[in-house]
């Protein structure tokens, strides 16, 4: 199914002549009826919300809405330059941001390296399908499991007991936090991602194996020339297209772990414009926090389209 | 393909087993032991006996979240919209993806539509013009706020007029030949050849809804409104067991363990994805590929 959809291409022409009798439109109006649904559902939220970003220059109040309230220019975003939260949690997102995503590539690729090395087609299916689990659960509830696994009466300080470690406050604690988010992030992660360089490993042509094999190469050669040169550019697109993550340092999974103990090392930009926006409403330095995260990710996202146009023949559609 | 019998390789091998199935372990042992911790009694998980069997099983537990008058409310309220939230997508989904699917002579503008979707996917305005949209739109506090703003999927869009797009167009063409209209051609042609990518979707649609939590959170008035992951942040996050909403005589937490309250909340929520997902695992795995591999 995965290499049908490879090759799908526009076809340009290739339709039967037009039927001259009938007119463009009597003939093609239902496609526009079909497209009015989404095309409605799109400008309502992916584009009229880009009016919201004007509270990030307003000193907004609700009660007077938009045009009402009172234009303060830039100050909020100079409010914010000045604030060492605000550096504080930008340097947390990233931290944990590209700590995330290089050791899941990292991890990934391992995974799927190993995995194609397994000739028993059912030990191969019965590990895919266990390290996919966590996949389809929220953070709501690996939240749940996580935090009582890693409590000090926990599952996991149980086991480290046995050797003789002392009790690890792991999600109340600034040393400890950030590496929990990470390894609890690979587990939920690490078999789906592994996903794709798996598509990419079985789409090496055998007949590369059977040469290098003649050659007297042995299995850990073929893996050095072979392998992995044949899924580089998979690797490498992953990487570019997955530069707009480097903002998103995991929404779901901090705000159902963390607690104001580990703010210093684990609030983020998601979490903080959540905190200050939502609960204690203030919508427009929140708004302007969002706006800046908005835009890098904007950058980034672009740059990463960018790079894979340049270097690969990665299209959008 | 002839294998390698060197000795580093086979020690490699064995090593490579034993890892590979350590981590698949270790992906469901969290999952096994809170399920033990949810069948154990409070004298078991408080003094933290339980490893992966249940200590003096008792359905206690689940008992009493059963009774919980806002378990029942969520569940209602997680239903609506996993039902309500799936059609409208799906429909949504099916109905701008086959315009997208047509070349730019058959649909004109085609290509302003398909670029107004990818910039919309790519643009993200923020939480709060996010909220405030939804807020004036009159959404906010009605099942709506849960299933309108995410029934425009771009990413499953996508997917699906690639689908459409691979099925030959000489069916189309005799169908057009004879008469047929669009309508026609999409759901006498088009619908039956994607089952499988239509049934993907869905099932990645259903997942996203059961799952969807914060929306909840932030979009209902209060706990009567929330869906079931949002109610379930309450009491396993927020260890707020006043949010079971049970009646005062029915609470008496003291004979229950809320450590075994909480894990038995979490897999009342999972059971229907447990039970689902060896069924359709293959469907998730085809999608993941449909969405990744193409280019």
């Amino acid at each position: 199914m995965a290499s049908r959809l490879a090759s799908a291409v526009p076809r340009q022409g290739g339709r039967a002549k037009k039927d001259r009798s009938t007119s463009y439109l009597a003939r093609s109006w239902p496609l526009y009826v079909m497209a009015l649904p989404g095309l409605v559902l799109l400008i309502l939220f992916s584009y009229v919300p880009a009016y919201g970003i004007l509270l990030a220059f307003q000193r907004f109040n609700p009660g007077l809405g938009v045009s009402g309230s009172e234009w303060v220019g830039l100050d909020n975003f100079k409010y914010l330059l000045e604030l060492p939260e605000f550096w504080r949690i930008v340097s947390n997102t990233f931290i944990i941001a590209i700590s995330k995503t290089v050791m899941l590539q990292i991890a990934a690729v391992l995974f799927a390296l190993m995995l194609n090395e397994v000739r028993s087609r059912f030990f191969q299916s019965t590990v895919q399908t266990m390290t996919y689990l966590p996949h389809f659960m929220s953070w709501v509830i690996l939240g749940g499991l996580m935090i009582d696994m890693l409590a000090t009466t926990g599952l996991v300080n149980r086991f480290l007991g046995i050797f003789g470690f002392e009790d690890i406050y792991f999600l109340g604690s600034n040393d400890t936090f950030r590496p929990v988010l990470v390894v609890t992030y690979l587990w939920q992660e690490v078999g789906w991602s592994a996903i794709i360089y798996l598509a990419a490993l079985t789409a090496i042509d055998p007949v590369l194996y059977e040469a290098a094999a003649i050659d007297g190469a042995s299995r850990f050669g073929q893996i050095q020339h072979i392998i992995l040169p044949g899924i580089r550019t998979t690797v490498l697109l992953v990487a570019v297209l997955g530069l707009g993550n480097l903002v998103d340092a995991g929404f779901d999974q901090v705000l159902n772990l963390y607690n104001p103990v580990v703010y210093q090392t684990g609030d983020i930009l998601d979490t903080w414009i959540f905190r200050s926006g939502l609960m204690s409403a203030q919508f427009s330095l929140a708004t302007a926090v969002g706006l800046i995260r908005s835009v890098v990710r904007l950058i980034l996202v672009a740059a990463g389209f960018w790079l894979a146009n340049k270097y690969t023949d990665y299209r959008v559609f | 393909m002839s294998e390698d019998t060197s000795l580093g390789w086979r020690i490699f091998k064995v090593v490579n087993y034993i890892v590979l199935g350590a981590m698949a372990l270790l992906a469901v042992i969290p999952l096994f032991h809170f399920f033990a911790v949810s069948l154990s009694d409070r004298a078991a998980t408080m003094g933290g006996l339980v490893t992966f069997f249940p200590i003096r099983p008792t359905l206690a537990s689940y008992e009493l979240v059963m009774q919980a008058p806002n378990f029942f409310k969520s569940l209602v309220v997680s239903l609506e919209r996993v039902v309500l939230g799936t059609i409208l997508s799906m429909a949504v989904t099916i109905l701008t993806a086959y315009p997208l699917s047509k070349t730019r002579k058959v649909f004109r503008g085609r290509n302003l539509l398909m670029w107004l979707l990818l910039i919309g996917f790519f643009t993200d305005w923020g939480l709060i013009p996010w909220w405030l949209t939804i807020k004036n739109l009159g959404l906010m506090y009605t099942i709506w706020a849960l299933i309108i703003p995410p029934a425009m999927m771009p990413y499953n869009i996508i997917i699906m007029m690639n689908f459409f797009r691979d099925i030959p167009s000489e069916l189309e063409d005799a169908a057009r030949i004879d008469g047929a209209s669009h309508w026609r051609r999409l759901l006498s042609i088009y619908m039956p050849l994607s089952m499988p990518a239509i049934a993907t979707l869905t099932l990645f649609t259903i997942v996203f809804h059961w799952n969807s939590w914060f929306d909840g959170m932030v979009l209902t008035k209060d706990i009567s409104q929330q869906p079931l992951q949002t109610f379930l942040r309450g009491v396993v996050i927020g260890a707020d067991l006043a949010g079971l909403g049970l009646a005062p005589e029915t609470a008496q937490f003291v004979n229950y363990s809320e450590r075994s309250i909480r894990a038995a909340s979490v897999f009342l929520a999972i059971v229907p994805v447990l039970l689902l997902y060896p069924l359709v695992q293959r469907y998730f795995v085809a999608g993941a590929r449909l969405g990744s591999v193409k280019g």
